[in-house]
């Protein structure tokens, strides 16, 4: 929990950097997080190598538990189809689109307000933040309460980058691979099945 | 995205030819560069006007898609664990 807190204490110290403009402009930094986030993967790629068990654990990997990227996609298209009845002003296909970003936000958002507007394309941010953000500080709740696959069904399409070390660390180490391959495939799917929802 | 998956893979070679060494400070520097990603992603919304309006206006609905579709897949991952588990126990008979 306390490495939850800190990691919300980055970020709304980052956000309040932000909205006071203490910090050069965005565009910048869109480099520097990119770069950042190539380190941080080839120190995850280390961290796997390095350890032997995580390797074996891959070759171990359960056959049934290469089914849940698919558990990942029906999952969230139902919740999101239920919404539908709550938001009256949104089509099932506006619903479904959002749901698809999978916590994949910069693409998703990009792609939904090229073809919904930039209305529908903020939703889509948003709610793919908050699913990405929720997985970071969610991840030792839902192990304990749901058991070690949660937090991987929740990170979505983020599973093989940005929430993978929480992942790793709460889940246990053994899950490393399952976490990138679900990842892998789930981060496949979102251009086509936000594109398809869209021109629905 | 290919471009990340191949930087993790030459990582994994470097961990693979260093397994004899110790690599303690690994898990710290991994932390670290958690929290600068975050900082980022703070200051990417904190700088987005977009967004900080959309915060007011639209945040509700967003925070309910969010919960519906993460409620559906913790549903079904949960279900996959169980069945899991009993596959790998009547595996084990």
């Amino acid at each position: 929990m306390k490495g939850s807190l800190i990691i919300v204490g980055f970020f709304v110290v980052g956000i309040v950097c932000g909205l006071f403009h203490w910090l050069p402009d965005l565009n910048a930094y869109g480099d520097v997080s990119y770069v950042t986030l190539c380190a941080l993967m080839f120190c995850v790629g280390m961290s796997v190598g390095h350890n032997t068990e995580v390797l074996k654990s891959f070759r171990k990997l359960n056959p049934v538990l290469a089914l849940q990227p698919l558990m990942t996609i029906v999952g969230t298209l139902a919740g999101c189809s239920i919404t539908t009845l709550l938001l009256p002003h949104r089509s099932l296909a506006d619903c479904l689109a959002v749901g698809s970003g999978f916590g994949y936000y910069s693409l998703s958002s990009v792609f939904i307000t090229q073809y919904r507007g930039p209305e529908l394309g903020t939703v889509a941010l948003l709610a793919n933040i908050v699913r990405e953000i929720f997985t970071l500080l969610g991840a030792p709740l839902l192990v304990r309460y749901f058991g070690p696959l949660s937090p991987i069904s929740v990170g979505g399409a983020t599973t093989m980058d940005t929430t993978l070390p929480i992942i790793t660390q709460y889940s246990g180490s053994q899950f490393v691979m399952l976490s990138i391959f679900h990842g892998f495939i789930v981060d496949f799917t979102v251009p086509f099945l936000v594109t398809f929802f869209c021109t629905l | 995205m290919l471009k990340i998956v191949a930087i993790m893979f030459s990582g994994i070679g470097l961990g693979l030819l260093l397994r004899k060494q110790r690599l303690s400070w690994l898990g710290a520097l991994i932390t670290v560069l958690v929290w600068l990603l975050l900082f980022f992603l703070g200051v990417a919304v904190g700088q987005n006007q977009r967004i900080i309006m959309g915060l007011k206006d639209l945040g509700l609905e967003a925070l309910l898609l969010a919960f519906a579709g993460i409620a559906g897949s913790v549903v079904l991952a949960w279900g996959l664990w169980h069945v899991s588990q009993k596959k790998e126990k009547g595996g084990r008979r």
